[in-house]
């Protein structure tokens, strides 16, 4: 689907000539730049005084002029942060990323091996296996969360890392967007192919099909990752020890401590900004392919 | 996408002949494709609907006042106490209330940026998309504490806003966090709707424009019209989203005294499962999931008998 997109996209790059051919009054320039300027600074001020805030000293805080600096001290609030209680805060940093990473990468490979299958075998109770997959994208992962816990409670499984890994690599709509995508973008000539050259089915998918399947990957991957990222109600519902603790309910629990403790106030702006930036990177890194990805699932 | 639909009912009208000649073709690769997932999904997507079903319809019982608690199966029993919980649908309520009003704004606005984006009209385009994204990177736990910051007087740089006016009370605070989710959403949703006009090939609209129509009224007529199906589908996900509500209110509740125990449908199942009582919890999960699903079933069936897709 993101290929078809592209073309259609690249086909889209003799617009400028054609803008100025036709003539846009100056008024509505202005006032589409104003528009856009205005809501700038409403999705980048938030960000701007957390990172200004991250750089104060904590003492700081109430009474210098928030939307600018005072005495840089980001490197010494860094420093502190890593090293509270233990050094507990970069411990929830690499459980993210094991949480995440580790989710994200293993869920899109099960999801597009499943998929793959839905699109290019015929074996019973496929297209039952598809509808049931497909009702799965609707059931909202909130209302999994309180089961889940009764399940795993009821083998004495949970507070333990396996407990939000294990139901975060399941990903119905990856099943979903690589079936459609295997299907449109695998041959079935080619995969004939590697079979009159003797590759076995597996090796095939490995080789050939991953590759022709890669935008769809990329595309599940990043839903995952932010999915699983940004998951907040497994993690609360299910874990206990703060050593397992992903980022965010890590900085949550510290949050509601900070009426006992006013120190941790500073640790959580300091944590808050470190821990928006691998999502940063990995949408920067990526930026080709969710640009034309993050659409895809929206094309009929 | 019509070609990829070809495509898969070819390869489908194909495929009914094959399996007669070769019932068995390939079966040890399948397998190893569809078990990983099918097993995961059955234990951790399928078991849980079932299970939460299963203990909603059980009720706790005890052998005497003090005596060892056991359960036993009590019909709808569960459901009865969810019909009669007074709290929990005035939450339902809050969150229609919240779903009214928030979701239309934050979609109006996607819209509104994806067709400026989209336009002649702007400079910088690259930046713009890339600026209105970049809140959808921060976790809605840590966007929902930083706006508690923000809104905190304390602490605000809006001290001129926050100084005046209490953010965080009974009447405001689920509208500051209907600006939480608005800030974090905007930019993902008109990604969305963005994509979906770019892939309406430039022909379409040339004619209008020849014809002496504006940028407006191009936008109107043509642009919305043909990307439906994408505001559909950020409608669905965003109703789905409304009624799901959790990290917010549970963050704010650290920031303001109004944000009860059972402020949204979710956190009541969460405060009713740390009581313990699970049974009524898995109740309300169930009756919710159902809210859910007959919600965005009905909001599709609606769009598609009006015609829009």
């Amino acid at each position: 689907m993101s290929a078809v997109q592209t073309t259609r996209a690249s086909s889209r790059q003799v617009r400028p000539a054609d803008a100025r051919r036709v003539r846009e009054s100056p008024l509505s320039r202005t006032a589409a730049m104003l528009v856009m300027g205005v809501f700038t600074l409403y999705f980048l001020v938030p960000i701007w005084w957390l990172f200004v805030s991250a750089t104060k000293d904590p003492g700081q805080f109430t009474s210098t002029e928030p939307l600018w600096f005072a005495k840089f001290s980001l490197l010494q609030n860094i420093h502190d942060l890593l090293h509270y209680d233990g050094g507990v805060y970069l411990r929830w940093i690499g459980n993210s990323l094991a949480y995440t990473g580790g989710g994200a990468l293993l869920g899109t490979l099960l999801a597009a091996m499943c998929g793959y299958a839905l699109a290019k075998y015929r074996f019973r109770g496929r297209e039952a296996l598809f509808n049931v997959v497909l009702g799965g994208v609707l059931v909202p992962a909130t209302a999994l969360a309180l089961p889940l816990f009764l399940i795993f409670s009821q083998a004495h499984l949970t507070n333990t890392f396996w407990s939000v890994f294990l139901p975060s690599l399941v990903s119905p709509f990856g099943v979903y967007l690589t079936r459609i995508y295997a299907a449109a973008s695998v041959p079935d000539e080619l995969l004939e192919a590697a079979r009159l050259d003797g590759s076995g089915e597996v090796r095939t998918f490995f080789t050939v099909s991953v590759r022709l399947m890669f935008p769809a990957l990329v595309t599940v991957f990043l839903f995952q990752f932010v999915a699983i990222w940004n998951n907040f109600f497994l993690p609360l519902i299910m874990l206990r020890d703060q050593s397992i603790f992903p980022v965010t309910l890590g900085l949550y629990s510290w949050n509601t401590q900070v009426n006992q403790i006013p120190e941790l106030r500073g640790y959580v702006l300091v944590g808050a900004l470190l821990s928006i930036i691998p999502l940063i990177v990995i949408f920067l890194l990526l930026q080709r392919f969710w640009r034309n990805g993050l659409g895809a699932g929206s094309v009929k | 996408m019509t070609t990829t639909e070809i495509s898969t009912r070819a390869g489908a009208a194909r495929a009914t002949i094959r399996p007669r000649r070769r019932p068995l073709a390939h079966k040890k690769a399948i397998a190893f494709f569809v078990l990983p997932f099918g097993v995961l999904f059955a234990l951790f997507y399928a078991l849980p609907v079932g299970y939460a079903v299963w203990q909603s319809l059980l009720v706790v019982q005890r052998v005497g006042t003090f005596g060892p608690a056991h359960d036993v199966f009590g019909g709808l029993s569960q459901y009865s106490q969810v019909f009669a919980n007074g709290p929990f649908w005035t939450s339902v309520e809050r969150v229609l209330l919240f779903g009214v009003v928030q979701v239309p704004i934050m979609l109006g606005l996607a819209l509104l940026f994806a067709l400026l984006l989209d336009s002649p009209l702007l400079r910088g385009k690259k930046f713009f998309r890339l600026a209105f994204f970049v809140p959808y990177a921060v976790p809605g736990v840590v966007a929902a504490i930083m706006w508690g910051f923000l809104y905190s007087p304390a602490l605000s740089p809006f001290k001129a806003v926050t100084g005046r006016v209490d953010l965080l009370s009974a009447d405001l605070v689920l509208w500051a966090m209907a600006n939480v989710v608005t800030w974090v959403y905007v930019g993902y949703n008109m990604l969305i709707i963005y994509s979906s006009l770019l892939a309406i090939p430039t022909e379409v609209y040339e004619a209008a424009r020849l014809d002496g129509a504006g940028q407006v009224r191009i936008a109107w007529s043509v642009k919305i019209p043909l990307v439906m199906p994408a505001i559909v589908l950020t409608t669905v996900f965003s109703i789905i989203g409304t009624l799901q509500l959790l990290a917010e209110p549970q963050v704010f509740r650290s920031f303001s005294s109004a944000v009860t125990s059972t402020f949204t449908p979710n956190l009541t199942v969460y405060s009713t499962s740390s009581v313990p009582d699970f049974h009524l919890a898995a109740a309300f999960s169930v009756v919710l999931a159902l809210a859910t699903f007959v919600l965005s079933f009905a909001f599709l069936k609606f769009t598609q008998r009006k015609g829009v897709q």
